[in-house]
């Protein structure tokens, strides 16, 4: 046992204890939390700095503005229902169509006006916001992803989670949804997570709940040697996500949308370690050399050519 | 941030929590395990008398805590009776008083001691000036020429004492001796000539009574003591051979020439003594050894707290332990659980229903509740009104358990009653959202982690061993801040982690 995490520690793989401790409670300042927490300051801080995100329609904030939804939602025909400061990608409602005058749902279910109200009714409660508090909910632009990755994914929208160490990007990870994950990103969901070669944007393998795998589960093609356009950019607003919030430890959540380009989803101050696993790689080798660097990683080019360099794939 | 800083708390800490804890061990003699037991006798002192129809008053000798004996505890049992207990010089006395009473009256006097080991050493106390010896006449001659004598053949108040005693005891006494005693022989009064002749010699000394603890329900005997005052202290004398030994059980009663009662308004006293042993925790008797050496340490114990509120006590510090338990288990074993210290709760609630059938009642309370939970779903409730419905469900569902275990003739299923509702229904809750949002399997999993998990902690917290350390010994609770301090910057793997990211080292070439 002591064996394993020995060899476990050689290849840096950061432990749960060992981002608590040493990343999340050290470097990131808990007044910082709200402005992650809470997508709606997010979005709020993100667009004066002219970071693109999905476009706002409408914000929930107590039980009888449910009544101005088919206002906000009139000459939209698909858009997304999720809670402010959701955890988990949990409470997320994507509406990808109308029948009549009922909902068709991603998954292809159809809701009634009164299931949608009910939906937005539990995310004001507080149903699956952290900690329980009442909570708002947002209407916003449904993406549609980029046609890349259409054949490497099932329903849902694929995103990518870079983790950004002192503003500079040292893993990141494309989350292709499943049918077991129901359309969600998230690992723990099902959803299967893969690798992305820093320097040039490329997929590597991927893992799901069973391990790592090459092929998507559902569509059966192959995920690996996938390159993701516009990298650069994407890389870019991650990094500069560290100015906007000042964490020093953070996890940016984009997506890439074939209208729009690449937008900022949300933001994580306590990202996941399963990305570690994905790009068979651990986190503390990385940021380890970021720290003994940092004097020299000021600007946004400087960090983004620092990443490219050191933590791409060696051939 | 600062890790010295922390290891140094730790160490304050735990050095702190741990030399207290050997120095009640070590010098004060607290049990490191439960059901050591020793002696502590009850005595009782029955009084009888007649009384006048008149007012009437009764005075009774009570013992007091000596460097031999601890009182404990004490009761004065009187119907109608007023009491007043008074302390003069060495002695204690209980007076009941009555404006009227008529017919035989009974009057108990009840004491608790303890065996205390009196080796601290002892402050001088002043000289007391001998008492008058009243010899008159004849007496008084034969009294010096006996004081002549025991004087030449001693050397201090002690062998004079010893000497005195010899002679008084021997069958066929010397004229003087005889002449002194008269046609009394009874050891009483011996030792109260001894105390005259000695006060005529100069020498103070008095006559102790007291009894021999032993197991006798009725009609224990008074045995009879003699002090002498030697340089510091009253050093006692056996009354028959002169030595300087006590017997090991003896509890002295009283002091000096007074019966050790006596009654007004009354006729037909008679005092009967009794002594019985009770087996009690040596814990009660350490503690009144600590009272008796050093009253300030123990004067803030959580023994010294009434019995009601110790038993609270003994199962509220088993809580930090079952928190210290979750901390293990989840950032060092990484178990995961719903609400931190759910289970903590739930093994508090075990203790009444005992282990097995607890996990019973729980798994079927949780997953009726989480089938009605998932019919409320379909109504489309609001959160807290759907919460508080299912709060309903459970105290519901929680009777009817109560209820057909009762009919069933199941006792344990009475204790259901004691789990807490609202952890319950906040389980359900958080199981039933993690279910439709991570599937079965993962709500399954952290289920069976929590019920675990409270397993554990009761097995834990229920160690008879356990609770009496903490109870007794609370300061070992700084030991386990200090440790659960340490294990907060614990930044290492956990347990169930390695699992999760071995794959990576089936990458490795």
């Amino acid at each position: 046992m002591f064996r394993l995490a020995k060899r476990l520690a050689e290849l840096g793989i950061m432990g749960i204890n060992r981002r608590n401790a040493e990343y999340t409670l050290a470097l990131n300042p808990r007044r910082s939390y709200p402005l992650v927490d809470d997508k709606l300051r997010t979005k709020e801080l993100a667009v004066p700095a002219g970071i693109p995100v999905p476009d706002l329609y409408g914000v929930v904030k107590s039980e009888y503005q449910v009544r101005h939804l088919p206002l906000w939602l009139k000459d939209h025909e698909d858009f997304v229902i999720k809670p402010a400061r959701g955890s988990g990608g949990e409470g997320i409602l994507v509406i990808a169509g109308r029948v009549q005058a009922n909902f068709r749902t991603a998954g292809g279910l159809v809701m009634t006006p009164e299931e949608l109200n009910h939906h937005v009714f539990n995310v004001l409660g507080g149903l699956y916001s952290l900690g329980g508090q009442t909570d708002a909910a947002l209407v916003e632009y449904r993406v549609r992803f980029d046609p890349v990755f259409h054949h490497i994914c099932y329903q849902g929208v694929p995103d990518i989670r870079i983790i950004v160490f002192w503003g500079v990007p040292v893993m990141a990870m494309l989350r292709l949804p499943t049918q077991a994950s129901g359309g969600k990103a998230n690992l723990h969901q099902g959803a299967v997570g893969a690798g992305i070669d820093l320097a040039t944007g490329a997929t590597l393998k991927g893992v799901s709940r069973q391990g790592i795998v090459s092929e998507h589960p559902d569509t059966g093609n192959r995920i690996p040697g996938l390159v993701i356009p516009q990298w650069e950019a994407l890389l870019t607003m991650a990094a500069r996500a560290y100015e906007l919030t000042g964490l020093g430890y953070l996890g940016v959540d984009l997506v890439l949308d074939q209208d729009l380009g690449p937008l900022l989803l949300e933001l994580n101050a306590r990202p996941g370690l399963a990305i570690q696993i994905a790009n068979a790689a651990g986190l503390l080798h990385r940021t380890t050399l970021v720290e003994q660097h940092r004097g020299a990683l000021a600007s946004v080019p400087d960090r983004l050519a620092f990443a490219r360099r050191h933590f791409g794939v060696k051939p | 941030m600062n890790k010295t800083h922390l290891y140094v708390l730790a160490l304050i800490l735990a050095v702190a929590g741990l030399g207290l804890f050997l120095y009640k061990v070590l010098a004060l003699n607290f049990p490191l395990a439960p059901g050591v037991e020793s002696y502590t006798w009850n005595v009782e002192a029955k009084i009888t008398f007649t009384a006048n129809d008149e007012p009437a008053k009764v005075s009774l000798f009570i013992p007091r805590t000596s460097r031999r004996y601890a009182i404990t505890n004490e009761a004065f049992v009187s119907r109608g009776y007023g009491l007043l207990t008074a302390s003069e010089d060495d002695n204690r006395q209980a007076t009941w008083s009555i404006r009227r009473a008529q017919g035989p009256q009974t009057l108990y006097y009840r004491a608790e001691v303890v065996r205390v080991s009196g080796r601290e050493p002892v402050s001088p106390i002043p000289p007391p000036r001998p008492e008058e010896p009243g010899f008159e006449g004849a007496e008084l001659a034969a009294a010096q020429e006996l004081v002549t004598q025991i004087q030449r053949r001693s050397a201090d108040n002690e062998t004079m004492a010893a000497e005195l005693l010899k002679r008084l005891n021997q069958p066929h006494p010397a004229d003087n001796v005889a002449l002194l005693l008269g046609r009394q022989n009874s050891e009483a009064a011996k030792l109260s000539l001894a105390v005259r002749v000695l006060a005529l010699a100069g020498a103070p000394a008095r006559v102790v009574h007291g009894i021999v603890l032993k197991e006798q329900k009725e009609k224990l005997p008074l045995v009879h003591w003699l002090e002498v005052y030697t340089q510091k202290y009253w050093q006692p004398v056996d009354p028959v051979t002169g030595g300087p030994n006590l017997p090991g059980n003896y509890l002295a009663w009283w002091r000096g020439p007074l019966s050790m009662a006596r009654v007004t308004g009354g006729a037909d006293l008679r005092v009967s003594m009794s002594s019985s042993r009770e087996l009690e925790a040596a814990i009660s008797t350490a503690v009144v050894r600590g009272q008796i050496k050093k009253p300030l340490l123990l004067r803030f114990s959580l023994l010294s707290l009434p019995i009601h509120s110790q038993q609270v006590y003994r199962i509220l510090l088993m809580v930090p332990l079952g928190g210290f338990l979750l901390v293990i288990l989840r950032n060092i074993i990484g178990i995961s659980t719903f609400g931190t210290f759910m289970p903590v709760l739930m093994a508090l609630a075990f203790r009444e229903t005992q282990l097995l059938w607890g996990i019973v009642f729980f798994s079927s309370l949780v997953v009726l509740g989480l089938v009605i939970r998932f019919y409320l779903d379909r109504l489309k409730l609001l959160l807290v009104p759907r919460l508080a419905a299912v709060l309903i469900v459970v105290v519901i569902l929680m009777a009817l358990m109560s209820m057909v275990t009762n009919h069933l003739g199941l006792e344990r299923g009475l204790s259901v009653a004691l789990f807490p509702m609202v952890i319950l229904t906040m389980t359900i809750e958080r199981m039933s959202i993690v279910w439709e949002e991570r599937g079965p399997y993962e709500a399954i999993k952290q289920g069976l982690g929590s019920l675990l998990a409270a397993a554990l902690a009761y097995l834990v917290m229920h160690q008879r061993t356990v609770q009496h350390l903490f109870f007794v010994f609370p300061e070992l609770l700084l030991v386990l801040l200090a440790a659960t301090l340490l294990l907060g910057r614990y930044s290492g793997y956990r347990l169930l982690e390695l699992l999760r990211f071995k794959v990576l080292l089936k990458e490795e070439p």
